[in-house]
């Protein structure tokens, strides 16, 4: 009997062998659906189920919350993906055997970053990033366009110089640990490093965080480490984005918090809070200054994903107990919403056949239901109520006024400009003059339909269950 | 275990002075040359940690340093190149002059850090965990002054060589890392591998200049 931990990383794995290995896409979606439903099964269960500290594995409040939005997202993107993929191949610019390879990437992936976030190795954890990082290299530069391969070498060029910098500060950890809990496995346990980490010394713990901030913050997307991102986004395909914005770049910020708790068992060693705050601001108005600028739809939401990233770091680098609630909060709609924009542009792509916002117009005229659920999408990531997005925003800018009434000023100015760029860009491909061609949409709209009801109910009603459950995860990260 | 200090110590060093190597070398063929001979050291490192330490889980790891990296990605990025017929020389962002004098501030630093931050720990470790953030940094530093993919390519593997020394230098780091980063290595090359060729597909050079004009929103 396998655990509902081991369900989360094993099932999706095993689904990428068989997948590989079954003709015909068609039959590859369906198996991709099921694997993904499979996976969403045992991140619920992990959910309702008991704790766990292992030798390898750890589940918690804090990652199981990170789960089962990775599990969730994951299946809707999957049931997406299934409405999606098969425009690609009549379009030509997919063969049926990539799409094969593309289905046992996607589980594999999965699985990859479940790994990460149930790893109670620092190692493994650093190993199921790196793969899941390689895996979508090789996906943004699926279609083999010259643009696509750009965007994939430099997404891998910088993100390996991230990740190998993440794994020296991984060594300088084990470093740290080694005189205070002995040779081997144990140095290396992240659940017997945070309990020893009163007893490391603060110098070197410093120096492996200064490495772990740098690695792990190039795959949050922090500026001026983002360089990568806005490509990668927009010239993979469209499932991977949501995936990318939605997920990964969840999975590193769950690894940088976990460093920044083992920071905080350690009282001599520097406070990674202020260094948080100021990356996080520097992403947020630098990435709402820059939406302005973008001409490709994909590219904008990409740098939208940087400024709501910056805002999730501002939270937790300031800390306590509200502050971080939020963030957590603000990471989970976030990771709704941006799914759903994206699986939005999917559609918009598909009805006007191009990615550029000049040719992208008047969707009010000649798709009036997509315009209707793009614009809610939009205004639900530009933070206007009653979506969830709103409160969590709120919260991290009321919780800074109480103590940090001129701080507050500053994201609260990012969010302004952002708020602008949205507003500027939504009205004109909603009521815009239409022009070029109409096509009609296949993909299926209920997982775009689904995220945003999910987003409308978190704003109106938090369930207490779900309130006390983020308030022990944020209790957790101290 | 002075002498086998000495040797790891000596080991290390020969690695540092091939990363110099990688850095002023103007042909591309003698930078593959130049990281092929780090590789090797490496694994004669690793061999030797192996040893002199009694851990023979370690062979393993040097024996993939020396197949994979010291061998086998040489000869395949020489085979590359020869057949590609473009491109020799290797292409510069700085100068060498300019390149040498960062990577000794860097060497200065990585030394400054480690002692500062360790003094506590053995001096084996904390010499060698010197030597092995100099080679990353300068590894680093290679893949910012060089724009050709291969010699970038050259770049990342000679600082998945300083980050395996480091793990080395660690004493006890369960295996399962070390097998890891080569798993690792083994998967990226495949991924390099198929970016040089296709880059060659598409644009007849491997130079990332010629990639830049495909670059930022299309307009």
């Amino acid at each position: 009997m396998i655990e509902a931990y081991q369900a989360v990383v094993l099932v999706p794995y095993a689904a990428a062998l068989v997948l590989a290995a079954l003709p015909g896409y068609r039959i590859g979606a369906i198996g991709n659906v099921i694997a993904s439903a499979a996976a969403f099964a045992a991140g619920l269960w992990l959910m309702l189920g008991p704790q766990t500290v292992g030798n390898y594995a750890i589940v918690d409040e804090f990652n199981v919350l990170f789960l089962a939005i990775n599990t969730l997202v994951g299946f809707t993107t999957a049931l997406f993906s299934a409405s999606y993929i098969g425009h690609e191949i009549e379009t030509g610019r997919l063969s049926p055997g990539f799409l094969r390879f593309y289905h046992a990437m996607f589980q594999a992936m999965m699985g990859s970053m479940n790994l990460a976030l149930v790893a109670n190795n620092i190692g493994l954890m650093w190993v199921g990033l790196e793969l899941a990082t390689l895996i979508t290299v090789v996906m943004v530069g699926l279609y083999r366009t010259p643009q696509a391969i750009e965007a994939a070498w430099k997404y891998f060029i910088l993100a390996s110089v991230g990740i190998s910098l993440a794994f020296f500060g991984t060594i300088l950890i084990y470093l740290a640990g080694q005189p205070v809990l002995g040779e081997g496995l144990p140095s290396m346990t992240w659940s017997l490093l945070q309990a020893t980490a009163g007893r490391m010394d603060p110098a070197l713990l410093d120096l492996a965080f200064i490495f772990l901030l740098i690695g792990y913050g190039t795959k949050v997307g922090l500026a001026p480490l983002h360089a990568w991102l806005p490509d990668a986004h927009a010239e993979g395909p469209t499932p991977i984005s949501a995936v990318l914005s939605g997920l990964l770049l969840n999975v590193a910020l769950y690894a940088l918090l976990r460093f920044k708790m083992l920071m905080a068992g350690q009282p001599a060693a520097l406070d990674p809070g202020p260094i948080m705050v100021v990356m996080g601001l520097v992403s947020l108005i630098f990435a709402a200054f820059m939406l302005y600028q973008r001409r490709d739809i994909k590219r904008f939401f990409a740098y939208s994903s940087i400024e709501h990233m910056g805002l999730m770091v501002f939270a937790f680098g300031m800390g306590g107990p509200l502050a971080n609630f939020a963030g957590l909060l603000h990471m989970a709609m976030h990771s709704l919403t941006k799914s759903s924009i994206f699986f939005a542009v999917g559609h918009v792509a598909q009805a006007k056949g191009t990615q550029r916002f000049a040719e992208i117009r008047g969707l009010s005229v000649t798709h009036p239901r997509l315009a209707v659920a793009f614009a809610l999408a939009v205004l639900a990531i530009a933070g206007l109520p009653p979506f969830g997005v709103f409160a969590s925003e709120f919260l991290i800018l009321t919780t800074t006024f109480a103590r940090l009434p001129w701080l507050a000023l500053l994201p609260a100015f990012g969010l302004l400009v952002g708020f602008g760029a949205l507003l500027l860009r939504l009205q004109d491909t909603i009521f815009g003059e239409p022009i070029g061609p109409a096509h009609r949409v296949d993909a299926s709209s209920v997982p775009m339909v689904l995220h945003l009801m999910l987003v409308l109910a978190a704003g109106l009603y938090l369930p207490p269950l779900l309130v006390v459950w983020f308030r022990r995860a944020a209790e957790l990260l101290g | 275990m002075k002498l086998a200090y000495e040797i790891s110590h000596l080991l290390a060093g020969v690695m540092l002075v091939a990363s110099f190597a990688l850095l002023y070398q103007q042909r591309i063929a003698a930078v593959l040359n130049a990281f092929a001979a780090q590789s090797i050291t490496l694994a004669l490192a690793v061999a030797w940690a192996a040893w002199s330490e009694d851990r023979p889980d370690l062979f393993i790891t040097a024996a993939i340093a020396l197949g994979l990296k010291g061998v086998l990605i040489p000869v395949a990025l020489h085979r590359t190149v020869t057949r590609l017929g473009v491109h020799r020389e290797v292409e510069k962002v700085v100068g060498v002059g300019m390149a040498l004098l960062v990577g000794l501030a860097l060497c200065g630093l990585s030394q400054a850090l480690v002692v500062k931050v360790a003094p506590a720990m053995a001096g084996l470790g904390r010499d060698e965990l010197a030597l092995a953030m100099a080679i990353v940094l300068l590894g680093f530093l290679m893949m910012i002054v060089r724009r050709n993919a291969v010699t970038q390519v050259v770049g990342f593997m000679s600082m998945e060589n300083g980050l395996i020394l480091a793990a080395t230098g660690a004493r006890g780091m369960p295996l399962v890392v070390e097998v890891s980063v080569a798993f690792s290595v083994l998967i990226a090359l495949f991924v390099f591998a198929v970016f040089v060729f296709r880059i060659r597909e598409r644009f007849d050079t491997i130079d990332i200049e010629a990639l830049d004009r495909m670059r930022g929103d299309r307009r």
